[in-house]
């Protein structure tokens, strides 16, 4: 109780002088404490005449309370890894452009810009996904760890693989859309729902997957490297591997708009991204890759490199303009197909992975034509990719009007029930198939 | 505390006596309290949920007002499913919660059983624990690769899957939320007059027959509120669905809704619009199935129904029906303790090695948390059992108009889920300044301590209204007709009639207002005003956090079972004082 008198009386001492509120900056991140706490200590180290104040939330509350508190706003900073995120404020008007100056930083890592062209956020570190896995689970499992996407699709991993939804984790979402980009639409939801087969869960957490695999709940995890670095570096029994598809991101920060000390906010970028500040990222509980290139130099063995690795995150050119036109309908289409139906898609892909296995021994060519119809009924898409990327398409996802008359063809919750019972229906009679198939 | 005397009178006297005057609602205020209340509910409830809610209804190409998305609600699978599975896991859930809550209710209320108190204490555990961290403890005991099934794996070659699906969110919500149906029994058992049963068995009654006939029904008050409670919490819970990865229920596909990243699509509006309404449903039903009985008994027997001495090979039966239940609902916290002492715990039975190390770097870092939480949820609770006793009386004592509206609007907080009371909250109180501080309403620390006020009212309400179904009015008329005003009577008859029940309400609102995640994380605006739960929530969100969490979630079982013990053992003198037979 005290404390928080305290804290009130000091806040209206603060308010009350405002040469000493200069020095505070409220950041508000979804980074974890283990991240967070190193940086401040070296940034308030090297500027002591700065507080940081950091506010944790996650990634979608975060962005809520900024857009709930923008009337009368008392954040400075929004510090979070997913680079959509920043597009919502930036639309909404809610980051202000600053002009950040540094020195050495690249215009690129691997495929991704690094920085917002119009100036309103900037990168500061990148992270590419990969599979996670515990090694005690995959042996008594007696499996091997899997390497590339396609590797997670084969039925020995029916069961053992977990991921979060691009709909919870701006991250999840991007690589989501990397395959997609990589493999093209119909292929990658192809691969996606082929993989979403062997789902032991879908969480609802990005870190609900490292977490996850850590415990041993399921044995392999789709997740972004600092996790599978992290984890390994505080000891538990797993690793990680980059596959061939993946694009690197930036993870950002950005001013908000009306920032009470916007030039304290400056100053944080820009120790951010000094080689001092870039150095603090190799901290073994953060773990992410520096996008200041001198700064490898410091890093452990085995450290991975993109700047002269051109294997990772290279393949995909990331193209920034169709994710966002098509953002929340990616969205939608894998909580519709994977999420709300993991039971019965698991299903269906599980029948028709016996279904094969029962093939391989018959080799009974009418069993093949029912396998190869299952999966095309698996791997049907309620939309091709050219309605994916129709702007009015999109337009019931977002719901954002410039004019009060502009009107909208359909609901969400139409499009969404309609995919619904096509996804439904598919994966019963793909089920129906693949059992009659292995009866062969 | 300042207030009590040191008169030799007032030591004898009972609880109501040392409590403040403040606290005793003024009778010629009976309207003026309900107004004020009123206002409150509507300043603090109603308008931020409609500030959120509304977009339910309106059309969202156009603004306009619409019934539309209720139609669509209807009109997708998907949500009639998950209807029906939140209905089913509810439903499920009492039953479970009831097989475990009564056995333990009534060994520890009827017989002579040594250690009731810490059964009692020990029974209510489980709700003082944030459902995160309950799943998370769940999950590395009786997860598909937890404690439990490696061990089954190993020995027998078979798993069970407790945790999979409908079936984990039914364990572990009926393991949360129990206690519920045992506090309010228990409440419930202890107030039976004892000339109730001593008349049945004159007439022959005995037994099961007894129990059944008598002895339980005239428990139904506290049953069906803590029943009532069980069944609208685990319908609007949020947090133990989504931790288990479950979404096919009706409040993980609201949270989902509201919650994703730039969609705004209504239907995430719509479903908290139904949670609401179907709970107020839920709860009009428990009123209807009450109606026209009445379960009030005149004279307060000595603290309840007769002890029985059990024989030995029912003392052997009881001893272990009760070591049974508590082994299986401590089990988080079995759980939690080896996660706190734990290094590293992966895919094993029990963590590779143990270790101090979390406690110190928890300790380090979380103090401010502690000492917020006990704060805020002391004013949370004291407002609650203050507001729900007066809420209470109005509504059974009083004729005052709209008296019902008061209990369903206070009830309905059960089913506004969290994040949208934490939005509503910044929508509406982030504009206003406070007095004094220059900064807004909505991140001053005390918006966070009105929320939770808010939040865990409806347990507090259903507590004390149970109580005060309990005391006869003749008691009242008998008090007022030898004179006493009518604030002398709720003063020195009603409210200490009701203590058990109050405090009941006391524990039940402070422990569980103690482990709040989902409204305070929305309202939470430093980190110096953060609770408990959210430090937690901070700590487990990294790989070598988890000790460290489990060890502050820890400390939050301790500081609330502290609280718990304490006011059981102020039940238990409260009621010798009035059995020794000096006031009533």
């Amino acid at each position: 109780m005290r404390r928080n008198i305290l804290s009130s009386v000091a806040a209206l001492a603060l308010a009350a002088s405002p040469a000493m509120a200069a020095g505070t900056i409220t950041v508000i991140t979804s980074f974890p404490d283990s991240m967070t706490g190193p940086i401040e200590a070296a940034f308030e180290a090297a500027h002591p005449d700065h507080d940081l104040e950091i506010l944790n939330k996650k990634t979608s509350a975060g962005v809520k309370y900024i857009q709930e508190i923008a009337g009368d706003n008392t954040a400075d900073i929004f510090w979070a890894s997913a680079p959509d995120a920043f597009e919502v404020l930036k639309n909404d008007g809610m980051l202000a452009a600053v002009d950040i100056a540094s020195e050495g930083i690249p215009e690129k890592i691997g495929a991704y810009p690094l920085n917002d062209p119009d100036g309103y956020y900037f990168g500061f570190a990148g992270a590419g996904y990969g599979i996670m896995w515990n090694e005690r689970y995959l042996k008594a499992n007696d499996l091997e760890p899997a390497r590339e996407w396609s590797d997670l699709a084969k039925p020995v991993y029916h069961g053992h693989v977990g991921m979060s939804a691009p709909s919870r984790s701006g991250t999840t979402h991007l690589t989501v859309e990397t395959l997609l980009q990589g493999d093209g639409w119909d292929q990658g939801w192809a691969q996606w729902k082929r993989i979403a087969g062997n789902f032991s869960t879908v969480t609802e957490r990005s870190f609900g997957v490292p977490d996850g695999v850590n415990t041993g709940n399921f044995g392999l995890g789709i997740v972004i490297d600092f996790f599978g670095f992290s984890s390994r570096a505080s000891g538990f029994p797993v690793d990680f591997a980059y596959p061939t598809v993946t694009a690197l991101v930036p993870a950002n920060i950005g001013v908000v708009k009306n920032a009470p000390n916007e030039a304290g906010a400056v100053t944080f970028i820009e120790y951010l991204l000094t080689p001092e500040g870039q150095a603090v990222l190799l901290d073994p509980a953060i773990m992410r890759l520096p996008i200041n290139p001198a700064t490898y130099a410091m890093a452990p063995e085995g450290f991975p490199n993109p700047f002269e690795d051109a294997t990772i995150g290279a393949t995909v050119e990331f193209d920034v303009e169709t994710s966002g036109a098509r953002y929340n309908i990616v969205n939608s289409m894998f909580d519709v197909m994977i999420t709300y139906r993991l039971d019965d898609l698991r299903t269906a892909v599980g029948a028709i992975q016996s279904a094969e296995g029962a093939y391989a021994k018959s080799g009974n060519a009418e069993a093949r034509a029912m396998i190869d119809e299952a999966w095309a009924l698996i791997d049907a898409n309620p939309i091709d990719e050219a309605q994916s990327l129709d702007p009015e398409f999109a337009a019931i996802f977002t719901k954002k009007r410039t004019k009060a008359d502009d009107e909208v063809g359909e609901r969400q919750a139409e499009v969404e029930q309609k995919w619904d019972s096509f996804v439904v229906e598919n994966y019963r009679k793909a089920t129906e198939l693949a059992q009659q198939a292995a009866g062969m | 505390m300042s207030q009590q005397t040191t008169t030799p009178a007032a030591v004898r006297a009972g609880l109501a006596d040392r409590l403040p005057v403040w606290l005793v609602p003024r009778v010629s205020g009976l309207h003026v309290a309900a107004l004020l209340i009123a206002l409150m509910l509507v300043g603090l409830l109603l308008v931020p949920v409609a500030q959120v809610m509304i977009v339910a209804f309106q059309d969202p190409a156009t603004g306009a007002a619409t019934l539309q998305n209720f139609v669509d609600f209807f009109r997708t699978s998907l949500f009639r499913e998950s209807f029906w599975n939140s209905f089913y896991v509810s439903a499920m859930s009492v039953v479970v919660a009831t097989a475990i809550a009564l056995p333990l209710a009534y060994i520890t209320t009827r017989f002579h059983f040594s250690g009731s108190i810490l059964i009692q204490s020990l029974g209510f555990i489980p709700l003082i624990m944030p459902p995160f961290v309950g799943a998370v403890a769940m999950q590395l005991i009786f997860g598909r690769n937890g404690t439990v099934n490696l061990l089954l794996k190993d020995n027998f070659g078979i798993s069970i899957p407790f945790m999979d699906g409908l079936n984990g969110v039914i364990l572990v919500q009926s393991i949360h939320y129990f206690p519920f149906i045992l506090i309010n029994l228990s409440a419930s058992l202890r107030n039976i007059d004892r000339s109730m049963e001593e008349a049945a068995q004159n007439l022959g009654s005995h037994g099961m027959r007894l129990f059944r006939r008598i002895v339980f029904p005239l428990a139904m008050p506290g049953y069906i509120a803590g029943a009532a409670l069980v069944f609208i919490k685990v319908f609007d819970d949020l947090g133990t669905p989504l931790l288990l990865n479950v979404n096919n229920m009706l409040a993980p596909q609201a949270f989902l809704r509201i919650s994703s990243i730039g969609i705004s699509d209504p239907m995430g509006y719509v479903i908290s619009v139904i949670l609401v309404v179907f709970s107020i449903l839920s709860l009009w039903a428990s009123f209807l199935f009450m109606r026209g009985k009445d379960y009030a008994t005149v004279q307060k027997g000595g603290g309840g129904m007769a002890r029985r001495t059990l024989k030995p090979g029912e003392k052997v039966l009881a001893y272990g029906v009760v070591i049974f239940i508590l082994l299986v609902v401590l089990s988080p916290h079995l759980g939690l303790l080896l996660l706190s002492f734990g290094t590293i715990w992966s895919f094993a039975p029990l963590p590779d090695g143990y270790t101090l190390a979390n406690y110190v770097t928890m300790w380090e870092n979380s103090k401010t948390f502690i000492m917020n939480t006990v704060l805020y949820a002391g004013i949370a609770a004291t407002l609650d059992v203050i507001i729900g006793t007066a809420i209470a009386y109005i509504v059974i004592r009083t004729r005052i108009f709209g008296r019902k509206g008061l209990d369903y609007l206070a009830t309905a907080a059960l089913a506004v889920p969290g994040v949208v009371l934490g939005i509503g909250y910044l929508r509406t109180f982030h504009s206003i300044d406070v007095p004094l501080l220059d900064k807004p309403l909505a991140s001053w620390w005390v918006i966070i301590a009105l929320a939770l006020m808010i939040r865990r009212l409806p347990y507090a309400l259903r507590a004390c209204t149970a109580a005060l179904q309990q005391v006869s009015l003749a008691l009242e008329e008998a008090a007022e007709s030898l004179g006493a005003t009518k604030r002398r009577t709720i003063q020195k008859v009603v409210i200490p009639l009701m203590t058990g029940g109050i405090l009941a309400g006391f524990v039940t609102s402070f422990a569980t207002a103690a482990v709040e995640l989902s409204a305070t994380i929305m309202l939470v605006s430093s980190n110096n005003d953060a609770p408990l739960a959210y430090g937690i929530y901070l700590f487990m969100q990294t790989p070598s956090g988890r000790g460290a969490g489990a060890a502050l979630g820890i400390v939050a079982v301790i500081v609330v079972a502290i609280g718990t013990i304490a006011s059981q053992i102020i039940i238990e003198r409260d009621k010798k004082l009035k059995s020794s037979g000096d006031v009533h």
